[in-house]
């Protein structure tokens, strides 16, 4: 019988990371603050997402994108923390439809991705995948994914084949709160476990799927569904950047050397609605409003910026520049011609014969 | 009365098997629920209880025989007073059903004609996969079948299991995974040996979880690797059917050609015998809607062996569906060469006839062969196709075959509603109209949830009498 060492961060009881800032600095105490070098990357790579996401809020607004759009304003820390963690040379990431920060973050091009959402040849997909169905095999990101759960199976098999290859690579699959109550992720938390699957878990719990509120949806504790099935879980605070970063490292530290799964539950709120057509009902303009004030992610990071001296000026040369990004993404992504006629007939099978 | 013991059946589709055993002598007292002897099948072996006490008086099959037909008389138990010359040897009483669907299945029957029939020669196109998504008939991938002339024998199952071996042997980044395919050697023995060979890194048994495994072995194949995934049946793949459809077949479209899935789910299809409504679907329809799925269903053994080898081969998913009934089925015409490859998307004509067409799949193949027999007593010369591969469909071989007879079946085990019939009887009006002098007839199950009761069941299911039913009525006849 195989024993495990599961993380001490599991006997945590279910945080609230509403309203009090306090909370989230405490967290990071036990763990060196970081310098300013790598505070101004989070900073700038969180702004890139929330820059790009109010972009692509504006498009769709215009009717230049289409369908659903699910922006990820307000969760910035999550993926920018966990990516920060990655051994990017080699880890896969997958995650759902609420899916341009992923990319993003690993380090697909902006304009591929805007082009994407308007539909254009210069899209990631050619125009054929939108804004929830992008891929880059170079940058090992496998989607972008419309169904609920199904990224999660299929990150465990990116993690199958991680360790079917011995490549030491790890998977991270992204989930939301809501998909976490889907069968198939029990199923692959049972599988991933029983396999020693390379596979990190990170459950995005931003508090609603879609307009039911966690409490509305699920028993217990999201971070301990996997304790049946001996994976460590934590819940972590994922408005502090910082502290996102430190515990996926040692999450994938543990992954890495052989132990199997792990889950992390990053506690964190969207601003935005489900997607671009959600009232939002559901949820009180306070309860929004207390988020964006007191625990925003880029604000802390920027205070923190400021606390260790870095001017004004610094942090607006920064700021210029990601608008430029974007600007020139939007841009692209309006001036990329829509697919060629002959597109909708190619890609359906890969071909062999000549 | 002396009662008799008889030859028990392992599982619904079994027929014969061998007795390897016996526990008791003749003459030993026995008690009901003693074991009194094994049997075993290719798939498995099983203890025989008597039901009755008694004095065990004759043992009509010695130990070590072979091919002993389920319900054949094995012993006699005789009851206190009675001696072993009350025995009065019975028949075997093997019931009408399991005859019926034994000669349906003597694979014998289209043996002979199976090599003659001139095959089309087939050709290169290119854009192939383009103009078949639009629709436009083009000739068959060519191959040349009757240049395989070293054959070995096996049956359907073994043919399954070599495919996949042979392929594993050949590419690493090939696996297999499912409920009980690696220690219990696959719920109906397709991996047999496979575990042993290839290691329980390769061969992975899996909890039952269908929708998270094929999610599994989906990612694993967008990450490099080339899954074979058994469901233990296609019913059970209903459960995994988001994955195969969502996940799989959709990829590479969305993904502008970067990303595909090279994976082969697979399993057995269709009605087994008298296991009812939940275990007895045909999912060909189901699946051939897709775009960005092959299907494909085989027949004999070398159908097995060659299409499992060209679907593991194939870069995309390719949904394989097996057939219970014939996994037993024996041939002596498996080709053993390695390059036995049969190209996705050709059809094969394994009787060629001027009158009427008969176009059918999977275990219909067999019972259109059947029907082909009966009608050419009645003086009809019937064209047996086995369409092999469901999509892409080899539309120009059906067509080719109506512009000869002008007559057409077509035979399926799904329904009729937006069945492969009602597809191929689209396709007919669509390019052959004016080429038929009867309108199409359908062989299908019966449009009912497949019953439990035997005289439901085989009222159900279509037969070989109602395909030739079927020609008789296009042919006028
Ligand atoms: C299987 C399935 N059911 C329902 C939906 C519709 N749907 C899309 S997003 C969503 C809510 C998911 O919430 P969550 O997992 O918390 O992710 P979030 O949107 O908060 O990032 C639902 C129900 C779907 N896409 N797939
Ligand atoms: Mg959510």
């Amino acid at each position: 019988m195989r024993e495990r060492i599961v993380a001490s961060a599991k006997k945590k009881t279910s945080k609230n990371i509403k309203g009090k800032a306090a909370d989230s600095k405490s967290v990071s105490n036990s763990n060196p603050e970081p310098g300013i070098e790598v505070l101004k990357k989070y900073y700038r790579d969180m702004l890139l997402i929330r820059r790009f996401e109010e972009k692509a809020g504006q498009l769709y607004g215009m009717g230049l994108i289409g369908g659903f759009c699910h922006l990820y304003i307000g969760q910035e820390a999550v993926v920018t923390g966990i990516t920060a963690a990655q051994d990017n040379t080699k880890d896969t990431v997958v995650t759902s439809y609420r899916d341009h920060a992923h990319m993003l973050a690993c380090d697909m091009d902006p304009k591929g991705i805007m082009a994407e959402l308007t539909g254009r040849e210069g899209g990631y997909s050619r125009g054929k995948g939108g804004s929830m169905h992008m891929f880059s095999k170079e940058k090992r990101f496998f989607g972008g994914h419309g169904i609920v759960g199904a990224g999660t199976a299929i990150g465990a098999g990116l993690g199958f084949a991680h360790k079917y290859t011995k490549d030491g690579g790890v998977a991270v699959a992204y989930m939301g709160d809501g998909a976490s109550n889907q069968g198939q992720v029990a199923e692959c938390y049972n599988m991933a476990a029983l396999w020693d699957l390379p596979v990190l878990f990170v459950i995005e719990n931003n508090q609603y799927g879609m307009g039911t509120s966690v409490k509305r949806s699920s028993a217990g504790t999201l971070y301990r569904r996997g304790e049946g099935y001996g994976i460590p879980g934590e819940q972590i605070d994922g408005m502090d950047v910082f502290e996102v970063e430190v515990a996926a490292r040692q999450a994938l530290d543990y992954i890495r050397s052989g132990n199997g799964p792990y889950i992390l539950e990053v506690l964190t709120y969207r601003y935005r609605g489900h997607s671009m057509s959600d009232p939002a009902k559901y949820r009180t303009k306070e309860e929004v409003a207390s988020f964006k004030e007191e625990r925003d992610p880029i604000t802390a990071v920027k205070d923190m910026l400021q606390e260790k001296g870095v001017e004004e000026a610094a942090l607006k040369e920064i700021d210029k520049e990601i608008k430029q990004i974007v600007k020139e993404a939007a841009e692209f992504a309006q001036e990329s011609p829509e697919p060629d006629r002959k597109e909708l007939w190619t890609d359906i099978l890969v071909s062999e014969e000549a | 009365m002396p009662t008799n013991i008889l030859m028990p059946a392992l599982s619904p589709t079994m027929t014969e098997g061998n007795l390897a055993k016996w526990l008791k002598a003749e003459g030993d007292a026995v008690e009901a629920g003693d074991v009194i002897a094994e049997i075993e099948t290719d798939k498995a072996t099983m203890e025989v209880e008597a039901v009755d006490e008694g004095t065990l008086g004759k043992i009509l099959i010695s130990e070590g025989t072979e091919g002993v037909k389920v319900n054949e008389v094995i012993a006699v138990l005789l009851e206190d007073g009675e001696t072993a010359n009350d025995v009065i040897p019975t028949e075997a009483a093997a019931s009408s059903a399991v005859e019926e669907s034994q000669t349906a299945k003597d694979p014998s029957t289209s043996l002979g004609v199976a090599g003659e029939a001139e095959q089309p020669a087939g050709a290169h196109v290119e854009d192939r996969d383009i103009l078949y998504h639009q629709g436009v008939i083009i000739e068959p991938p060519p191959f040349d079948e009757a240049s395989f002339t070293d054959m070995y024998e096996a049956t359907v199952r073994e043919a399954l299991r070599d495919a996949m071996a042979e392929e594993m042997r050949k590419d690493e980044r090939v696996y297999l995974m499912g409920e009980e395919v690696a220690e219990y050697q696959g719920a109906y023995k397709c991996s047999q040996g496979m575990l042993e060979e290839f290691g329980a890194e390769r061969v992975i048994d899996t909890p039952i979880t269908e929708h998270g495994f094929a999610g599994i072995a989906v990612g694993s194949a967008m990450n490099g690797l080339k899954p074979i995934v058994e469901f233990m049946t296609w019913n059970f793949g209903m459960q995994a059917i988001d994955h195969i459809i969502n996940s799989a077949a959709k990829t590479l479209y969305m993904a502008g050609g970067q990303l595909g899935c090279p994976i082969v789910f697979r399993g057995p299809n269709g009605a087994a015998s008298r296991v009812g409504a939940q275990h007895s679907q045909c999912y060909a329809s189901w699946y051939a809607h897709v775009p960005g799925l092959k299907v494909v269903s085989p027949w004999s053994a070398a159908d097995a062996k060659g299409l499992m080898k060209a679907a593991i081969r194939d870069p995309n998913p390719v949904v394989f569906l097996e057939n219970e009934m014939l996994y037993g089925e024996k041939y002596d015409n498996v080709p053993s060469s390695e390059d036995f490859v049969i190209p996705i998307g050709r059809a094969k004509i394994e009787r060629s006839g001027a009158d009427v067409t008969i176009v059918a799949f999977s275990i219909m193949v067999g019972k259109a062969l059947k029907a082909a027999e009966e009608l050419a007593e009645q003086g009809i010369d019937a064209e047996v196709i086995n369409l092999r591969t469901i999509r892409p469909l080899d539309r120009h071989t059906i067509l080719e075959s109506i512009k000869k007879t002008n007559r057409i079946v077509v035979a399926e085990e799904g329904w009729p509603f937006a069945g492969i019939g009602a597809e191929i009887a689209a396709l007919i009006g669509e390019h052959a109209f004016d080429y038929l002098d009867a309108p199409l007839a359908r062989v299908c199950s019966k449009d009912v949830p497949l019953p439990y009761a035997a005289n439901l069941e085989a009222m159900a299911l279509p037969q070989a009498e109602h395909i030739v039913e079927a020609a008789k009525k296009v042919c006028y006849k």
